[in-house]
């Protein structure tokens, strides 16, 4: 192989340093008294514990699946801390109470919570390991009818909300990952727009894992009532260590009639070292139901982190006229592993979904798209169309594909294109010869490549994905 | 501006330049004849500096600099320029955004500012005019479905912007029909100063009808075996290259008696 495709590879990661807050923690270990003290931090009322230690008792029967195209060794699960909060932080009547230390390190995420000083247009809630920090843009939202709070403040302040919605999308005995998300979730973000209002602003979460050995499990709720819509980002973050982190999140996403949900993911948690030591072992269940007739739903996700990735997410397509769509780029290098794509499953009549995913594998990373496309006997008139990409970069690395697909419907039309491509030492060489260097030339190769997801983020988000993706893919060519 | 001397390159185990003299002064145009497989396109991407070819003696200086010691993106900011005689695809990055990319690249090197997309299409508009490019394929994906004559057009659009010293064009009257020659020659011809040097790679005469040269070398088998004025490209192109190769062989035959 040439030199060109070997010496391009590692930036540091920016966002590996660590806060240094006084934390209030959780001893390691999972039992039921664990469980009870996470809700009893968090004051939740009975039907929340009762609900958690369902879970709890239904993730005990259950294994950890090894089905992923990845490898990974045991993972402890009474080895873990399941909370970890920054002791500073309590119920906060505003913004400025926030503890400067936990301002600075969100500033130097680049995401800032000061109001005044923040990009117009976007409200922020930002969760430090089990909590969230604070939430802007509460007062301007709510004028709406809008609620965007922490998952703890709506299950405190909207208990009928939650109650009614939490787990109709993704049930606490979904699969073991989101069982153990379930009993043990600390925080996340809640979100409910009204009948008929379009959401004025993006919203977005950032999460941010901070503490060492700890897990973050944190939950996301968006619902969004007949007619309206809501475009929803999350970013992520953790500092390098050397030890792995579970990370095991669920999203649900429920959309009403004539309601639609814009899902967008910039996922750049630490991937670990060069030779694959520590990282975040992400594990996240991602779902969205298209309850109501014409809804739509759509996922865009950057993966760019994380020693191992493994999620799907997927779209209910239940209501007549509902749409799904997942647009993803998932960028492994090093000794990254990533298993990822999506589950469209057609129920309604003339449903439609569409799958874009480009992969990219570079240094001995190794990507796996797996999805699913499924069309129930009563989805007459249901259409999928899915294109899956793959690029390498250099020879040590892998990209396969799984795609499944199940029709029990004479009507449907379900087209699958896949493609495998490298980047070349010519294409990189043409560049050179334009006066590029080998970082920017593969920067805009593969920009190039991820065009049709990249067209799918809200602009900010776009412009942050590519480079990300220049920054991670750095070092992987020469 | 360029001094080639006693270049020899190997591409894996293959030597295919066995020893390249040649000197290209300012505001000089030298053609580099010869059959295929003789090493014109070698040469051409070694003095461009592509990673496949390694140089295992010789040196080749540009401005006095060891241009062999220097990145291809160095030496593209230096302003050498290499039309390629395969435009290599680039799906999803439009021509706009590439060409704008390089030439703030070659800028910054310059020490001049960047340009922004709006004052970049003023640039563009009046350099796609030189070869008659239609302004939609600025939107197009890079050489991308381009058919032969348009790729070939594209890169005399990145000559013109990126206005380089020392344009080497790599056969690339292949695959153009001879309107589109014409266009493209017209353009490198428009683009001509007296500070600025050219070396045109082409296996036919044809193109050098457009393109005058001031010197035609010919090549075979890695080596110069003549040089001479324009008319040594008429010559060739009636004669052929087999009578420069029989010349060599009586030379040689002769020089061992």
């Amino acid at each position: 192989m040439s030199t060109a495709i070997e010496s391009l590879v590692n930036r540091e990661y920016q966002y590996g340093f660590v806060t240094e807050v006084e934390a209030d923690t959780i001893p390691r270990g999972l039992n039921e008294d664990v469980v009870r003290a996470i809700a009893a931090k968090k004051d939740e009322p009975e039907w929340m514990v009762e609900w958690r230690l369902k879970a709890y008792r239904r993730w005990l029967t259950m294994t950890e699946p090894h089905w992923p195209n990845v490898t990974y060794g045991p993972i402890d699960y009474q080895d873990m801390i399941y909370y970890s909060a920054p002791k500073s932080v309590k119920p906060l009547a505003s913004l400025d109470e926030v503890d400067p230390e936990l301002l600075r390190t969100y500033e130097k995420l680049g995401i800032s919570l000061t109001e005044q000083k923040f990009l117009a247009g976007v409200a922020v809630d930002a969760i430090f390991d089990s909590v969230s920090v604070g939430t802007t843009f509460k007062e301007e939202l709510g004028k709406q009818g809008i609620i965007f709070c922490s998952f703890g403040e709506a299950i405190q302040s909207h208990p009928d909300l939650v109650q009614k919605y939490l787990g109709t999308v993704v049930p606490h005995s979904d699969n073991f990952f989101a069982a153990l998300n379930a009993a043990v979730f600390s925080d996340g973000s809640f979100c409910y727009v009204p009948k008929g209002v379009k959401c004025p602003m993006e919203l977005s979460t950032y999460f941010r894992i901070n503490a060492a050995d700890t897990g973050q499990f944190e939950r996301t709720l968006i619902v969004a009532e007949e007619g309206s819509s809501v475009s929803y980002l999350e970013g992520c973050t953790a500092p390098k260590r050397s030890g792995n982190q579970l990370h095991a999140a669920v999203v649900e996403l429920v959309a009403l009639d004539n309601a639609s949900i814009k899902y967008s993911t910039v996922q750049n948690w630490y991937a670990g070292d060069a030779e694959g030591v520590g990282g975040i072992y992400n594990f996240v269940t991602k779902r969205g139901k298209c309850v109501g007739v014409n809804s739509k739903i759509s996922w865009t996700q950057v993966e760019t982190g994380s020693a191992i990735t493994w999620k799907y997410p997927s779209v209910i397509l239940q209501g007549d006229n509902s749409t799904g769509e997942f647009y993803s780029v998932a960028v492994v290098n090093n000794r990254q592993q990533a298993d990822t794509g999506t589950k469209m499953i057609h129920i309604g009549k003339n449903t439609k979904s569409t799958i874009i995913s480009k992969g990219i594998s570079a240094g001995r990373g190794n990507n796996s798209y797996r999805g699913q496309v499924k069309v129930m006997p009563r989805a007459t008139g249901a259409r999928n169309y899915t294109q899956c990409d793959s690029m390498l970069i250099g020879n040590e690395c892998g990209a396969h594909t799984f795609p499944y697909i199940e029709v029990q419907n004479d009507s449907a039309m379900v087209e699958h294109e896949a493609s495998t491509s490298k980047i070349g030492e010519d294409q990189i060489f043409y560049c050179k010869q334009r006066g590029l260097n080998a970082e920017h030339a593969i920067s805009i190769i593969v920009s190039g490549f991820c065009k049709e997801v990249f067209q799918n983020l809200p602009m900010e988000f776009a412009v942050e994905a590519q480079q990300l993706l220049g920054i991670s893919l750095e070092g992987s060519v020469g | 501006m360029l001094e080639i001397k006693g270049l020899r390159a190997n591409i894996g185990e293959n030597e295919i330049l066995k020893g390249i003299d040649l000197t290209v002064n300012k505001g000089e145009i030298h053609a580099v004849m010869g059959p295929n497989g003789s090493g014109k396109s070698t040469l051409a991407q070694v003095i461009a500096g592509h990673p496949a070819y390694e140089v295992t003696a010789g040196s080749v200086t540009y401005d006095g600099q060891d241009l062999l010691d220097m990145e291809p993106e160095e030496r593209a900011q230096a302003g050498i320029f290499l039309a390629f005689q395969y435009p290599v695809e680039i799906p999803g990055v439009t021509n706009a955004y590439f060409l704008r990319s390089a030439y703030n690249a070659v800028r910054k090197a310059r020490g001049e500012e960047e340009v922004d997309p709006l004052e970049f299409l003023d640039v563009m508009e009046e350099k796609m005019k030189l070869v008659d490019m239609d302004p939609s394929m600025l939107n197009r994906s890079v050489n991308a479905g381009f058919s032969g004559g348009e790729k070939k057009r594209n890169e005399i659009v990145q000559l013109a912007v990126l206005n380089p010293r020392l344009a080497i064009l790599d056969e690339t009257d292949s695959g153009l029909d001879i309107d589109a020659l014409r266009i493209v020659a017209d353009g490198v011809n428009k683009l001509r100063t007296p500070e600025k040097s050219a070396i045109v790679v082409t296996h036919y005469q044809r193109l050098l009808n457009y393109i005058v040269p001031d010197f035609v070398h010919v090549l075979a088998g890695g080596r110069i075996v003549k040089s001479g004025g324009k008319e040594l490209a008429l010559e060739l192109e009636e004669h052929g290259y087999d009578w420069i190769q029989n010349e060599q062989s009586a030379a040689g035959a002769g020089s061992r008696a």
